[in-house]
Formats: C-alpha cells, sequence, structure tokens
C-alpha cells in the first residue's frame, strides 16, 4: 500500500477517534476538542489521498484543507467562547438537562 | 432602462451587497440599521430582476463562471428555478425580520445584531447560488456560525446551552458533509455539481458520500431523529431570529440534499427515497405530537418546524414515478412553511414583549387587545394546517394527489393524520388567545411595525394559495434536471 | 457562591455511562471499518486536477499552485472563508466584553522571549508572505505567524489603549475580506466577471489581497484570543 493510502488511513482513524469522544465524553472541552480531531481526519483524508497523482502533487486538496483549517480555527474560536460564556453562566461545562 | 435591469449581474448582487452592508455596518456602527433595511428591500429587488433575467434572457439557467476559469478548474455559480425559488424565500423573509428588528432589539443588542444578519443573509444568497461542493461547505459553515451567534445573542443559559447544542450539531454536520465531498474529489477529479452528474457511477465511494453527506445534511436540516438540538436553540432565541432559523438556515441544507439528490445521487436512489420518505412521515407525527405537549409557545412553534419538515421528505419516495409534481408540492410547501412559520415566531416575540412570557395558559384575551398579532397567528396557523385558502393548502394537496395517485396509502395517512393534529395544537393556542387567563399581567404596548410585518408575512403564507399557477411557472423546478453547460 | 473554576476535573458529573461508551465504541468501530474499505477502493492512481492547473499556471499571476488555487482559480473561497474568519470575531465580540484587565509586569522569561520573538515573527511574516508567490507561503500561513506574535504581546500583559485604537482596529479587521469584496466589484464591473484579473496585473493584485489578508488574519487570530469585545469600545 502507499503512502498516500497509508496516511489517508490514519485520516480514517482520526475521524473515528474524533467521533467516539464527541458521543461519548460529557465535558464541553473534550467535545470541541474532539470535533477539532474529526476535522484533521478529514483534511488529512483529503491531502493524502492528493499524492496518488503520477506528476506533480494536486494543488486544489491543499487548497481547500488551507479553507478549511481557517473556517475549523474560527468555528474553535466561538465555541470556546460560547463553552466559557455558558460555564460562567450555569457553573458547570456541559450541557443542561442532559 | 431596459438594458440596464437586463443586463445587471443581479445574482452577483444578491451575495457582494449584504457582505459590503456588513462590513460597512461594522466599521460605523451608527448606520448599521439603516444599512441593513435598504440592503434587505434591495435583496427583494434583486430576486425579482434574477428571476426576470432566467425566464426572459438566460433560457432557464442563470451561469457564471468566477474568475473566468469554469469547472472544473474555478467555481461556477448557478440560479435555475429552484435557486430562484430559495432566493426569494429568503428575500420575502428577510425583509419582514428586518422590518421587525427595527424596534426589537434594544440599542446595545442591536449594534451586535446587525452586522451579523446580514452576514447571514449574504450566506444563504451565496449557498443558493453555487454549483461547487466544496463552495457549499465553506457557505455552509459561514451560515452556521451567523446561525448560532444570532441565537445566543439573546444571553442567558438557556440560549447560550441551545446555541452550544447548534454549533456542535451543526460543525457535526458539516465534517460530515466535508467528509463526503472529499470522497467525490478523489473519486472523479471535480467538486462542480455539474460535472460530477456527468461521471457518477455505483461505486463504493459514492454510496459512501451519499451516506455522509446525506447524515450530515439531515442533521443540520433537523430531521426525525437527528432533530434534537432544534426546539432548544429555536426556543431560547430571540424571535426574529427563530424565524429565520425555521424559515430559511435549515432549508438550506434541505436544498443542497436535494440538489445533491437530484443531480449527483438519483442513479442510486431508491432505498434511500424510501428511507427519507419513513423518517419524514415519523417526524411529521413525532413532531406535532410533541408540539401539542408543550406548554411554552415557542417550544410548540419550534416542535412544529419539526413536523413540517417531515413533509418535505415525503416528496422523496413519491418522486420517482412522479417528479415535477411531487417536486413542486416540496417547493410549495416550503415556500408557505417559511413565510408562515417567520410569522408565528413573530408573534410569539410580540407577544413575549406584551406580557413578558409566553406561557400558552396564560395568554390572556390576547384577540381582543391585539388583534393584529392575533390575526398573524390565525392566518399563519391556517397555511400550516393547510387549509385553503393558503399556501400550505396548494402544497398539501399536490402531495395528496400524488400519494393518491401512486396509491400510497401510507403516506395520505401521514398527510392528513399531520393535518389534524397541526389543527389541534394551533386551535389550542387561539383557544387561550381568545379566553380569559387566571392570572392577570401588566401589558406593554407592542409597536405598530412589529405587529404589521408578523401580519403582513402571515398574509403572504395565506396569498399563495391563490397565486399557484403563476408562482409555479415562476419558480420552474422541472428545469433543475437540465443543467445548461458543464465547464471545459 | 459559585466556584472560580471555569473547568473543572472530571467528576462524577461528567462521567459518561458504561452503555454509552459500549454502543459508541461499537458504532464508531462500524464506521471506521466502512470508511477504510471505501478508502481502499479508491483507484491507486489520479491525477486530479494538476493538469489543470498547470496547464493555466501561466495564466495566474504566480508560480506555487496553492497559491495559484487559492487566491486566483478558487479565490471565491478564499473571499467567503475570509468572511467566516470574520464572523467568527463579530460572534465573539456579540457574547460579552472582554474580562477586566490589570496590567502586570511579565516574568523576566516571557519579556525576554517577547522581546526578542515579536520583531522576528513580524519578519517571518513578510517574508511567508513574500514567498508565498513561488514557493510554500502566503496570506495564511504569514497571517497565523502575525496573529501568533500578536498573542505573545497579549501574553506578556499589554493592551492597547482601545479609546484610541476603535476605529483603525475595525478597519484593519475587516481590510482583507474588504479588499476581496471590492476586488470581486471592481472586476465585476470591467471585466463582466466576479473575481477575473487581466494576466499582466494579476501577480500584482495577488499581492496586494495577501498583504490585507495578512493583517486581517493576524489582527483577528489576536483579537479572537482575547475572548470578548475590548473594552472602552463603545458601539456608537
Amino acid at each position: 500500500m502507499s503512502t498516500a493510502f497509508a496516511f489517508a488511513l490514519v485520516g480514517v482513524g482520526l475521524f473515528a477517534l474524533g467521533l467516539f469522544a464527541l458521543m461519548v465524553y460529557v465535558h464541553l472541552l473534550r467535545k470541541i476538542i474532539a470535533i477539532n480531531v474529526m476535522g484533521s481526519g478529514v483534511f488529512m483524508i483529503l491531502v493524502a489521498l492528493a499524492k496518488r497523482s503520477a506528476e506533480a502533487t494536486d494543488p486544489i486538496p491543499h487548497a481547500m484543507v488551507i479553507t478549511g483549517i481557517v473556517v475549523a480555527v474560527s468555528a474553535t474560536a466561538l465555541a470556546l467562547t460560547l463553552m466559557l460564556k455558558l460555564t460562567a453562566a450555569s457553573g458547570r461545562a456541559r450541557f443542561t438537562d442532559d | 432602462m431596459q438594458d440596464a435591469v437586463t443586463q445587471f449581474p443581479w445574482a452577483i448582487v444578491l451575495i457582494l451587497l449584504p457582505l459590503a452592508a456588513s462590513m460597512i455596518g461594522f466599521l460605523l456602527p451608527r448606520l448599521a440599521m439603516t444599512l441593513g433595511l435598504i440592503t434587505a428591500v434591495s435583496l427583494v429587488l434583486a430576486v425579482t430582476g434574477l428571476g426576470w433575467q432566467i425566464h426572459y434572457i438566460y433560457d432557464g439557467a442563470f451561469q457564471h463562471a468566477v474568475g473566468g476559469w469554469g469547472a472544473p478548474l474555478g467555481i461556477d455559480l448557478y440560479a435555475d428555478g429552484l435557486s430562484l425559488l430559495m432566493l426569494t424565500t429568503t428575500s420575502l423573509v428577510g425583509l419582514g425580520v428586518s422590518v421587525y428588528s427595527v424596534l426589537y432589539f434594544e440599542r446595545q443588542q442591536a449594534l451586535r445584531f446587525w452586522p451579523i444578519w446580514l452576514l447571514l443573509l449574504a450566506a444563504l444568497n451565496a449557498l443558493f447560488l453555487s454549483a461547487d461542493i466544496f463552495n457549499l461547505y465553506v457557505t455552509l459553515e459561514l451560515l452556521g456560525l451567523a446561525a448560532v451567534t444570532l441565537t445566543a445573542l439573546q444571553g442567558g443559559k438557556a440560549a447560550l446551552d441551545g446555541a452550544m447544542r447548534y454549533l456542535l450539531a451543526t460543525l457535526l454536520g458539516s465534517l460530515f458533509y466535508l467528509l463526503g465531498v472529499a470522497l467525490l474529489y478523489h473519486s472523479y477529479g471535480t467538486v462542480d455539481i455539474a460535472l460530477l452528474s456527468e461521471r457518477v457511477e455505483a461505486t463504493p465511494a459514492i454510496w459512501a458520500a451519499l451516506g455522509l453527506m446525506g447524515a450530515g445534511l439531515l442533521l443540520k436540516t433537523a430531521l426525525f431523529p437527528l432533530h434534537f438540538w432544534l426546539p432548544p436553540a429555536h426556543a431560547s432565541a430571540s424571535a426574529p431570529v427563530s424565524a429565520v432559523l425555521s424559515a430559511l438556515v435549515i432549508k438550506a441544507a434541505f436544498y443542497i440534499l436535494l440538489r445533491l439528490w437530484l443531480v449527483i445521487f438519483s442513479p442510486l436512489g431508491e432505498g434511500a427515497a424510501s428511507l427519507l420518505g419513513l423518517l419524514g412521515a415519523a417526524a411529521v407525527l413525532w413532531g406535532s405530537l410533541q408540539a401539542l405537549r408543550q406548554t411554552r409557545l415557542k417550544l410548540l412553534i419550534a416542535y412544529s418546524t419539526v413536523a413540517q419538515i417531515g413533509y418535505l421528505f415525503l416528496a422523496f419516495p413519491l418522486a420517482g414515478a412522479a417528479a415535477v409534481s411531487a417536486w413542486s408540492a416540496a417547493a410549495y410547501l416550503l415556500l408557505s412553511h417559511a413565510l408562515a412559520k417567520s410569522a408565528m415566531f413573530l408573534v410569539a416575540g410580540n407577544l413575549l414583549h406584551f406580557g413578558g412570557h409566553d406561557r400558552i395558559a396564560d395568554l390572556d384575551r390576547v384577540v381582543q387587545r391585539l388583534p393584529l398579532t392575533a390575526g398573524a397567528f390565525a392566518l399563519a396557523g391556517v397555511s400550516i394546517m393547510g387549509l385553503p385558502p393558503s399556501g400550505g393548502f396548494i402544497g398539501k394537496w399536490m402531495l395528496l394527489e400524488t400519494a393518491l395517485q401512486q396509491g400510497r396509502w401510507d403516506l395520505v395517512a401521514v398527510i392528513l393524520l399531520g393535518g389534524l393534529l397541526a389543527a389541534a395544537y394551533v386551535f389550542k393556542v387561539l383557544g387561550h388567545a381568545l379566553t380569559e387567563a387566571d392570572v392577570m399581567h401588566e401589558p406593554r404596548t407592542v409597536p405598530k411595525i412589529m405587529e404589521w410585518s408578523a401580519l403582513l408575512l402571515a398574509f403572504a403564507a395565506v396569498l399563495l394559495g391563490f397565486l399557484a399557477v403563476p408562482l409555479l411557472a415562476w419558480f420552474d423546478v422541472s428545469e433543475v434536471f437540465v443543467i445548461s453547460g458543464a465547464g471545459p | 457562591m459559585m466556584h472560580n473554576k471555569p473547568l473543572d476535573n472530571i467528576s462524577d458529573d461528567y462521567r459518561p455511562a458504561a452503555m454509552v461508551y459500549l454502543l459508541s465504541a461499537l458504532a464508531v468501530m462500524t464506521v471506521a471499518a466502512l470508511l477504510a474499505y471505501v478508502v481502499l477502493s479508491l483507484p491507486p492512481v489520479a491525477p486530479g486536477l494538476t493538469g489543470h492547473v498547470a496547464a493555466q499556471m501561466g495564466q495566474s499571476g504566480v508560480s506555487n499552485p496553492v497559491t495559484a488555487v487559492l487566491l486566483n482559480f478558487r479565490g471565491y473561497d478564499t473571499l467567503l472563508e475570509m468572511v467566516v474568519l470574520l464572523v467568527a470575531l463579530l460572534g465573539v465580540w456579540a457574547l460579552g466584553d472582554v474580562a477586566r484587565h490589570h496590567e502586570t509586569a511579565p516574568g523576566p522569561v516571557l519579556d525576554t522571549l517577547a522581546r526578542v520573538l515579536t520583531p522576528l515573527l513580524i519578519l517571518v511574516a513578510a517574508y511567508l508572505l513574500w514567498v508565498g508567490a513561488h514557493a510554500p507561503g502566503g496570506a495564511f500561513q504569514a497571517g497565523s505567524v502575525l496573529g501568533a506574535a500578536g498573542v505573545l504581546l497579549l501574553l506578556t500583559g499589554w493592551r492597547p489603549r482601545i479609546a484610541l485604537i476603535d476605529l483603525p482596529l475595525r478597519l484593519i479587521l475587516i481590510i482583507g475580506p474588504a479588499a476581496f469584496v471590492a476586488m470581486a466589484a471592481i472586476t465585476l464591473l470591467i471585466e463582466g466577471q466576479l473575481l477575473t484579473y487581466p494576466v499582466m496585473q494579476a501577480g500584482t493584485l495577488i499581492l496586494i489581497l495577501e498583504t490585507m489578508a495578512m493583517l486581517s488574519i493576524g489582527v483577528t487570530l489576536a483579537a479572537l484570543f482575547l475572548g470578548g469585545q475590548p473594552r472602552d469600545i463603545q458601539n456608537k
């Protein structure tokens, strides 16, 4: 199996790991980190499979991932601030009446 | 003058104008609200101009290669009857909500509201005009973040909790969608919808992409059983925000699902169509029953949204044999629901402003004291119930007809039962609104603008009942099957 | 009344149920297995869009393919993504004001580090911006480094006098996306097509856009780090 597919499988693993953590853990910070890990998994899949081309590496997935990273950073910033405000308002960093 | 209308890039205005207005409104907060109102009005004009162009100049569909590169290298903008429907819904509800919001928010919140609201409008327009699945991901994220922020704007534990649930759900949905995009790109070397529709074959990767993107988009459109995030978020947000969330934001995800379904995934669809129909039926029944049980008005309206979304998905199993009528029904239901549901949430906002609470049992002679507001709720209720004459009636009638023609008695039963349950919860609210409550509350006056905007939106929903033939021709959804001209 | 620690350790409050663990593990393993199968089923060699990109590189104005894609071929995505960054900032600002801050002197390590690193980071950012035209680099990379410089400064306890910089701050925050929107509008008026640069000027235009973007991204990232609207900025 070529390196491209090896890294793509790592990406699948990250995606699955993040999904597990998102479903299982209760603390909001862990959920936010889980989403980030899932995102990294998807980006890894995008970039790894770009190495399959015989000529130069395909730059389109790279550009997509750069865009994706910026979007992920923005979303994480908002999520963290929201979490802090919610914790300040309710005293605990978890969903209420869960 | 003629040339100015026909040649003007109305579609691009729909995207660039709210972006520019938002940024100027952020730079100079004093102008934010004025810019917002001007933009809201301009969007209605622009959408009309675009519709004119699509029908009389562009032969059914508008296409624009951004940067001049064209797919698959560049990004294409595309608008046909379906896009026009969504854009029109957005501009009409957008105008109503904008007018309502002029007096709804107090100063500090208003200055924060308008720039974000304009970005949400820009995101919706960009989404409905895009023909590139990765570009759709970016617009989905923009839409999601703007919507979450507006939900949290209200402040307070409930709104923050609802916003956090909403944010995590929307991010999860986006990631599933993005993984699907990755699989599609690496299978066919393009992210352009038109090109993908030509190249798609039934491979494991395509099935996975369908499953992933479907799951992500169903989560974002809050179809049962992935609807858990919607009631807390829609009920705890401020009234104009709730209106937008129910009327427009979840429809955006539905639009993408529909577009992908029709264009890319159609060769695969039979089993998936039945599944969607089943989930839709469950949504109608579950949502309506839950709505009936609620004691707070905004939660009742939120669960009503869960139910009404279900109707849209009933079109999927019916579309196999009678595509045009099934999708026309869904289109009409979508537009009517957007108008009626936004009116309902604005009514809830009025009642909250008036009495300081939204407990249904304590609605104290609202009909007598706020006749415009009560009238708005009644008209909106007519459309939600599917009574004639209203847009909701036309949509449900078309759906019923299609189901009867195909012998789908199960779907007929669901539609009729859903209508009865809707009548039950609408009349529950109206009943309490007519009678005296046990506890009296000190009323505050509701500004006339807020009452009129709710009433006009509801009136529009009913008006749709009379305009079925010309509107269905204007929003010609049969053209969805024809994507004119792929790139080089 | 309530404790001040916003983030607690794992107590009973946060412990997941055993059933949830099991079911989630099963579900996730199934998903992972299916995805692995799907990924491995993809063709081992696929050119993607390398051919298309290579063919049009000459018209793009830069020689680094990723920069060409980001700023030219798929520049519309970049425009929207700059707006996403802005909406996140608007969101963080809308959620509340930043906590009251008392300026304290940083310890010796942080003090020295900040003095040495900040100018260095700014130089590196400028270099990354410039080199992005023909090697890996560009607006986002430079903007991130600039943002890091900003965060480092904030960590030392420094805060700018908000009352003095309100309008300039807002201007820098929007200059990135605003430049893109302006470019989009101008090219629409002149060429009739959105974001279509004339080939001769493409390189220069891209550099201008990237510079604006870098400034916006850097300042936005630092502002996001603050976690709230800076006090004293009164919306007039």
